[in-house]
């Protein structure tokens, strides 16, 4: 087990991390994960997060050693596409049973390794471990290591049981077992210098085929993608890459910031979501090839090619804009992806609403993600009928959200897409934004929500759920208002700076007690949104809800 | 009389099991103001709770005491704490239900102990129901999830009764299992209320899983049997228990209030609903409603234009115990040959299933037996889409989960009327697949080389 916790330790002092690098020493060891709290938990396990990582690989025989609950109630739920080989879906198993727990299950995992390898032969075999074989002792590194000498093949070992973290720490995790396992295995048979690594992108329904064409078009060639529609052999000898990008998220920066360390592999943050995003990620990756020795020729038409599919791609949205006109939009997510929707969402003509997104300049950029991740935090912890109470005031007419959120919205006849990996359409690229499009609009202008939001003629049109929610939100409210000690501690438990803790209580007080009329003020007594600053729309929020201070001087 | 074997595999391949645990959380959705909280790792819970709305698509309730490695190492005795009070605090439910995991029953935490002493240091829980069930996923399956905690909601929530108390004539109680859909449990209320009888069902997943829009936004199950009818069930004159996983539950409410039950193991086909409906007109003292008359004449309609079709098929069937004995004895007497049948766990009805022999195994083990013996029919839960798509045979989805296709909570298999769609749709599939891949060409019946092959018929 301390191999694992040393990995742990590893994987959360990422220097390729600005958040992490923000931080003081000690708030580091306390790694990057929230402490989960019993009875009021949601989302996966490491062991959830590694499977997702690594899944998208598809001819590796992906193994689980466990009891059947990890991936017999798991397998075959993710959208990943593969061009070629379908065993990443099929599932494979332990199935761990009494007699295995007291004895321990290494000799089953051995056994199960050898009937893959007889039956289905593939080029490696991934073991994934769980909570209950890391409780008895199971070593999953000898075993794979013995496996693999015996069978003359890839026997990695994946040490990410479910209970040392979240989803997230699992990621990293998975990317931890390529480094120390895969990447730089093998080698490729010929080198061009247009061969790029993709990090972080999971093909899900399809999607990277959306941009893959542009690439393919210009040369450019995905010597490994890490790992939506991978293969084995591509991601061994992806240490050959000349650049990399990193899909817009943070899951597999361990991997992108270790390779550029080892084989000296640039890398940069990027996303295909959205159209300048696309036009942009492009472009910097001709740059990166062409720093790394590509002829500079390379970058003519990478500008054309933008230039022609931008043109396409806005000559499409046109014809959205006459729908869209005062349309308004909520955009929920905690996910990576819908920030970078944001642009083109507004060129098309709809309002953003429900979050403080202004305008989306570039510079803009990171506040907006960083916004659009704390609201959807903030979504998680919000009951359903404060969740219906905020699609109400934002007056939104259709919300784009995650899984989680999506059933109050169907239940409050508001339209709904899903933008997260649910969902069955690809977004990517140029043609995926104007795919988005489509389904926005077919959403909004479905007849159906009109029959939905008319009560049944025997029912009385004011008493329907809807107000009764409504009712029961300013029932709330005002009980709590009416109650000095809960109002209080409802104050006190209200975070608006996520980064230092500065709840509202703390914020209504300094502008009550000094008078502060701006952020800045705000900031300089309490600290608040002196961290990422994307609290600050909140924090004007707050000011705006003040008694203006020269009345109070009045009074 | 069918042989019962275990696949001798170390992998399971493509696993027709689900877990324990999930099971037994499932059995709690079934109750108003429930919130099912797994003693486990946060995937275990979150896991499941995908599953569920991937079959359901609807919000479905469930927690997790979120065990760290320490927490699981020193014991979960404050996990569980925590975890209660939260959700006392914060959703306010009517009763939590716990079942515990393979991470937790590996240390061997103690929680009915741990439940004693939150009792004991929260007065104001003294009374509130907890039901906990032991659940190790390294054991059984979905079904025995079930099974265990709907008997242990029996025993902790039904007020005993005297002996020789007055009984309500009009109540009966039903104890469904798992292998029923929400629209499965109203049709048998519907069925059950025309014989002027009021049913409770323990659970009633009909309650809370039907998709209907809730009065009120709550954060626990939105509706279902409440803690408050279970208790009273001790008055019922009947129990009626659905499914041989149910036995259990059903001797529990028999021991604990001596209400009576009648096991039905099967409700699907023409024999067992003639049965059922022939008890409820004998408890009742009623002569059976014109409306049973007429859907049994329908039904025996259906089976003359379906037998053509359904009649002869090889069925590959891989399902838990009960629904796997229901499903294929209906079409057994429907004149399909089960050749092949897997399932997940042990059960009684095992050996009287149709055949000659049923595998405990996975979908590997359906896939290829059913390539090997030539099946013509594939029915499995929505795992099965895979083996289905490389068979090329016409393929049913049944059972849990069902996330590839829409209305999961409202397929019938019991009732006339529900066995009457029921073969229609089979039937159907079955024509589909001849009209698309099994159209005759010039040189469908050309003799070869060979000759003409004739397979003696298998008699069983």
């Amino acid at each position: 087990m301390s191999s694992v916790s040393a990995t742990i330790q590893d994987v959360f002092n990422e220097p390729g991390c600005g958040k992490n690098a923000n931080k003081t020493e000690a708030e580091r060891k306390k790694g990057c994960t929230k402490q989960l709290q019993p009875g009021g938990a949601a989302g996966g396990c490491a062991f959830d997060g590694a499977k997702i990582a690594l899944q998208p690989f598809t001819d590796v025989a992906h193994l689980v050693h466990g009891p059947i609950a990890c991936e017999g109630n798991s397998w075959d739920n993710r959208g990943s596409a593969s061009s070629g080989s379908d065993l990443w879906r099929r599932s494979f198993t332990t199935d761990m049973n009494e007699t295995d727990i007291v004895f321990g299950g290494e000799k089953r995992l051995y056994k199960a390794i050898r009937e893959i390898i007889e039956k289905y032969d593939p080029p490696a075999i991934f073991v994934y471990q769980t909570c209950v074989p890391a409780m008895i002792g199971d070593d999953i590194n000898a075993v794979c290591k013995a496996a693999a000498t015996k069978f003359g093949k890839p026997v990695i070992p994946v040490n990410s049981p479910g209970f040392v973290g979240p989803k997230n720490l699992g990621n990293k995790l998975a990317g931890e077992a390529l480094l120390e396992h895969v990447i730089g295995t093998e080698e490729p048979d010929f080198t061009t210098p247009y061969d790029i690594n993709i990090i972080g992108e999971y093909n899900l329904s399809g999607e990277f085929w959306q941009i893959k064409p542009l690439l393919d078009e210009l040369g450019i060639r995905i010597l490994s993608c890490i790992s939506g529609d991978g293969k084995y052999r591509e991601l061994a000898y992806s240490h050959r890459a000349k650049a990399a990008m990193m899909v817009c998220s943070k899951a597999m920066i361990n991997v992108a910031r270790k390779m550029e360390e080892r084989y000296g592999i640039p890398y940069f943050e990027g996303s295909f979501y959205g159209i300048q995003d696309s036009s942009d990620s492009l472009r910097e990756i001709a740059r990166m090839l062409i720093e790394r020795g590509a002829p500079a020729e390379l970058m003519d038409r990478t500008e054309a090619v933008i230039a022609r599919e931008e043109a396409k791609a806005w000559a499409a949205i046109e014809r959205f804009k006459p729908r869209f006109k005062d349309k308004k939009v909520l955009l929920i997510t905690g996910g990576v992806k819908s920030w970078s929707v944001v642009a083109a969402l507004q060129e098309a003509g709809l309002e953003i609403v429900g979050t403080s997104v202004k305008k989306s300049t570039k510079e803009d950029k990171e506040r907006i993600k960083e916004l659009m991740g704390q609201e959807a935090h903030m979504i998680e912890d919000m009951t359903p009928r404060e969740m219906y109470k905020m699609l109400k005031d934002a007056r939104a007419d259709i919300m784009l959200s995650g899984g989680k959120s999506q059933f109050v919205a169907l239940k409050a006849a508001m339209p709904w897409l899903d933008i997260n990996q649910e969902r069955c359409h690809g977004y990517m690229g140029y043609i995926g934004m104007v795919k988005l499009m489509e389904e926005i609009e077919k959403a909004l202008y479905n007849p159906m929500w009109s029959q939905l939001r008319k009560p049944a003629p025997w029912d009385d049109a004011g008493v329907n759920w809807q107000a009764k929610a409504l009712a029961q939100v300013d029932a709330q409210a005002a009980e709590i208002a009416a109650d000095p000690v809960r109002a209080e501690a409802t104050r006190r438990a209200r975070k608006i700076c996520f980064c230092k803790t500065v709840d509202l209580g703390t914020i209504e007080d300094a502008i009550a007690a000094h008078g502060l009329s701006t952020v800045d003020a705000v900031k300089e007594h309490t600290n608040a949104s002196g961290g990422c600053g994307a609290c600050k729309g909140r924090i004007e929020d707050v000011l705006a809800a003040q008694p203006s201070p020269v009345l109070q001087a009045a009074e | 009389m069918a042989i019962v074997t275990t696949s001798k595999k170390a992998c399971s391949v493509n696993p027709l099991k689900m877990s324990q645990p999930i099971g037994g959380s499932f059995a709690f959705m079934g109750l108003r103001g429930a919130m099912p909280l797994l003693h486990g790792s946060q995937g275990c819970t979150s896991f499941g709770l995908t599953l569920f709305v991937r079959h359901f698509k609807e919000a479905v309730p469930m927690q997790t005491t979120a065990m760290s490695e320490v927490a699981t190492v020193l014991g979960g005795y404050e996990n569980v704490e925590q975890a209660i009070l939260n959700i006392y605090n914060r959703t306010k439910p009517e009763i939590i239900g716990i079942n515990s995991t393979g991470v937790t029953e590996t240390k061997g935490d103690d929680v009915e102990g741990f439940i004693r002493l939150i009792r004991q240091k929260h007065p104001h829980l003294e009374k509130f129901p907890l039901v906990y069930v032991s659940t190790p996923d390294f054991k059984d399956a979905f079904q025995d999830g079930w099974e265990k905690t709907v008997a242990r909601m029996v025993e902790v929530l039904v007020d005993p009764v005297e002996v020789g108390a007055a009984r309500d004539p009009a109540r009966v109680n039903v104890l469904p299992g798992c292998h029923l859909t929400p629209g499965d449990l109203d049709e048998l209320r519907t069925i059950i209320e025309d014989f002027g009888l009021r049913p409770s069902f323990l659970p009633d997943l009909a309650g809370s899983l039907d998709g209907h829009i809730p009065d009120e936004f709550t954060p626990t199950t939105i509706g279902g049997i409440g803690v408050d009818e279970i208790a009273t069930m001790g008055q019922a004159a009947w129990t009626i228990a659905i499914g041989a996983q149910m036995q259990r539950a059903g001797e529990a409410m028999h021991a604990k209030t001596g209400v009576p039950f009648r096991l039905f193991e099967r409700l699907c086909g023409l024999i067992p609903n003639d049965e059922f409906v022939a008890f409820l007109s004998e408890i009742t003292g009623r002569p059976v409603p014109a409306k049973y008359r007429r859907q049994r004449g329908q039904l025996a309609d259906a089976m003359l234009d379906t037998h053509f079709h359904i009649g002869g098929r090889k069925l590959a069937i891989g399902a838990e115990p009960d629904l796997l004995f229901d499903l294929s004895s209906m079409l057994h007497e429907m004149g399909a040959e089960v050749a092949v049948a897997v399932t997940t766990t042990a059960s009684p009805v095992l050996e009287r299933v149709r055949t000659q022999e049923v595998l405990i195994g996975d979908l590997e083990d359906l896939e290829d037996l059913a390539r090997a013996r030539d099946c013509d029919l594939l029915i499995t839960h929505s795992h099965g889409r895979q083996a289905a798509s490389r068979l090329k045979i016409p393929f049913y989805r049944a059972g849990f989960p069902m996330f590839d296709r829409l209305g999961a909570g409202h397929q019938l298999s019991v009732g006339y009327r529900g066995t009457r769609d029921l073969v229609f749709d089979l039937a159907n599939l079955v024509i589909a697949d001849r009209e698309a891949n099994h159209q005759p060409t010039p040189d469908t019946w050309r003799t070869t080389e060979s000759g003409l092959q004739v397979v003696p018929p298998q008699l069983h």
